[in-house]
């Protein structure tokens, strides 16, 4: 049981809130001051980008922090370094999220032992294909205690829902609707019946809701139906502020209730 | 089935597949479960070569380039897609997919577009068939390719300047990737080239196939031996290359050469050479050979043609090339203009600068006087006028 495991079955249905945001993004070694502060702010978990170059799921804002990140200097073999340290100052879970191709180029087994080194506990890659984990990436992903993480949109067939459960070991992550990343949920008597139908399912991993999730509102609303939500864009945006690490006790503050 | 096509898991050898996001994966499923069927239907069938005869004007035809010929020393022919409505190959595929959307159900068309031929190639269908039509387009080549914007915008599609990363074509296909990611339903998207996930690049091969489909059959009737011994075509995501190869790539006889765009030349940083400079990689949709940094980003192209400068290539040619079916070859940006007026003076006819890579491989091929020898011709060279005019100060 990793850590994810641990803070799902612990916390039981408490409004989880995670936060994403880029690596090496604003500066190139501001990751690990970013994460101290969000769990010392009240994150439940932390979801680290890692840069690419092409990222189709991402809208404007994340899009910009991954260019800044990449033009920063940042790449898979700085951030496994600046995560050595990780451990020491950082006891929430960690998941890292990007796309395949700096994943494949770095060398999956390499990666997955990377993780493991680090005491990363999960793994987000939107374009890595259901067949193809299963198939080749699964056995390496589970020796090295990885949770890998699998989306599901209100397009995703109930017999694929099944299978993805079947599949994931750490939680579920269920999109808000269809959409790139960063578009503010828009709170409608849809979403409430798709969230409704996914909770109906009774699934055997953890649900998290993610995309257009920005503030208060839209958290509780999220999370009256999952057992958290995670906030993306509205979080890297801050990143863009001066005095952005000041400013992060006040930014969780407002979304949790 | 052929050693050199998709398999039924949407591979070539380890080529191709599906890398695609899940909000993408119902859109593709679906149309992965339902093109060959929709295409084999007798009503698709009929409408798509009534319009590729009477709308676009096939067959293209096959031209023994008599003086191109004395100079090489052998026959050369040419395919003669620059002739085809709206100017390129283009045009095709997006009757095709504009067919297959219909039947889909699809009320909304997206694309993406480069120097801007695939795009008007797109408006023109959507016009024809009274579908909204969105076109993707970098900035960068919106401002370098105003005449086909200006037909795009003529023909009632909206043109969105693609300004992420580095606003050229490879920025337009994200660009459409996550129009169709917020559109999950009523859109379908054409791509243009062999790339994408599969079913992409087998549904736009067999579209384009109808060029050496049609060049087996001239060349019989010309010369009564319908293989050539040699077909050469030009490649940026390869959809010409892959046209003109479609049909011969069972014939062992027929030699099969691909010709990338060098730029400034392979090694000077400015090149668009997949295979020289390539590694293997993922890049929208599909597991092929990507031009990147050691660190997985994907790198900008360079080419004088506007078409070709895309950082990859799709599957089927990164399985054609590492299986040895296929020679690639690159030619620099001289070397290309150099042919182009060649070919204009020689024959009378302005290519596009993408195909006149390709006839620039002639010049470093040797031949049998008995050869036939089938170029792709496949553009025509109007939408370039501005760049020959610069280069040769005319």
């Amino acid at each position: 049981m990793n850590r994810i495991n641990s803070l799902f079955a612990a916390k039981g249905n408490k409004r989880i809130l995670s936060i994403y945001f880029t690596a090496g993004y604003p500066t190139l070694d501001s990751t690990l001051d970013i994460a101290e502060a969000l769990e010392q702010s009240g994150a439940d978990f932390l979801e680290i980008g890692f840069p690419y170059s092409d990222p189709v799921a991402d809208g404007p804002v994340i899009q910009h922090s991954s260019e800044v990140a990449l033009k920063n200097g940042m790449t898979l073999a700085l951030l496994f370094d600046q995560l050595k340290v990780l451990r020491q100052r950082v006891t929430i879970p960690v998941l890292l999220m990007g796309y395949v191709n700096p994943v494949l180029q770095y060398g999956i087994e390499r990666f997955c032992r990377d993780c493991r080194a680090a005491g990363v506990d999960g793994v987000i890659v939107p374009d890595l294909p259901m067949d193809e984990y299963e198939t080749h990436y699964r056995d390496i992903f589970q020796e090295n205690g990885l949770s890998n993480i699998f989306l599901v949109t209100p397009q995703t067939t109930e017999v694929r829902i099944r299978k993805i459960d079947q599949l994931s070991t750490g939680f579920i992550y269920l999109l808000s609707s269809s959409a790139t990343t960063g578009k503010n949920l828009t709170v409608s008597e849809s979403t409430d019946a798709y969230f409704a139908r996914i909770q109906r399912m009774e699934l055997t991993n953890p649900v998290v809701i993610g995309f257009g999730i920005s503030d208060r509102q839209a958290f509780v609303r999220a999370t009256d139906f999952a057992d958290g939500a995670i906030v993306g864009s509205a979080f890297v945006r801050l990143l863009g502020e001066v005095d952005y690490l000041e400013k992060i006790p006040e930014f969780i503050r407002q979304l949790k209730p | 089935m052929s050693k050199y096509q998709v398999n039924e898991k949407g591979y070539y050898g380890n080529f191709g597949g599906a890398y695609i996001p899940e909000m993408l994966y119902p859109n593709v499923e679906e149309l992965r479960q339902q093109y060959l069927t929709i295409m084999q239907r007798p009503d698709f069938r009929a409408e798509f070569n009534q319009l590729l005869k009477d709308y676009v004007g096939r067959p293209s035809p096959l031209y023994l380039a008599r003086r191109l010929s004395e100079r090489y020393k052998a026959n050369v022919f040419l395919k003669r897609e620059d002739l085809n409505h709206t100017g390129a190959h283009k045009i095709n595929n997006t009757i095709g997919q504009i067919l297959l959307a219909e039947r889909l159900g699809k009320k909304r068309i997206i694309a993406e577009t480069g120097a801007g031929q695939h795009g008007v190639a797109t408006a023109t269908v959507c016009a024809l068939k009274g579908l909204e039509c969105v076109v993707y387009m970098g900035a960068v080549d919106i401002e370098r390719q105003a005449p086909n914007v200006a037909r795009m915008k003529m023909m009632g599609a909206e043109v969105v300047a693609a300004n992420s990363g580095s606003k050229t074509l490879k920025d337009a296909t994200n660009e459409a990737l996550r129009d169709w990611i917020n559109n999950p339903v009523d859109t379908h998207y054409i791509i243009g080239s062999v790339v994408g996930p599969h079913p992409y690049p087998d549904m736009v091969a067999r579209f384009q196939s109808v060029i050496s489909e049609e060049t087996k059959r001239q060349l019989l009737e010309q010369t009564g031996r319908e293989n050539p011994d040699f077909a050469i075509a030009c490649v940026g995501g390869g959809s010409n290359a892959i046209g003109m190869f479609y049909h011969f790539l069972d014939e062992p006889t027929v030699r099969l050469v691909a010709v990338e765009a060098a730029g400034l030349g392979v090694e000077s940083g400015e090149s668009a050479a997949t295979t020289a400079l390539g590694r293997e990689g993922v890049l929208h949709g599909s597991r092929s050979i990507l031009m990147q940094t050691a660190d997985g980003q994907v790198v900008e192209p360079y080419s004088i043609s506007a078409g070709l400068d895309y950082p990859g290539i799709g599957p089927q040619h990164a399985w054609l090339y590492t299986s040895g079916r296929a020679q690639y070859s690159s030619i620099t940006d001289d070397e290309a203009m150099k042919a182009g007026l060649l070919l204009t003076r020689l024959e009378g006819i302005i290519p596009a600068i993408e195909s006149a890579h390709a006839l620039a491989q002639l010049e470093k091929m040797t031949f049998r006087k008995d050869d036939n020898v089938v170029v792709c011709l496949s553009g025509r060279g109007d939408k370039d006028l501005d760049n020959y005019m610069k280069y040769f100060g005319f």
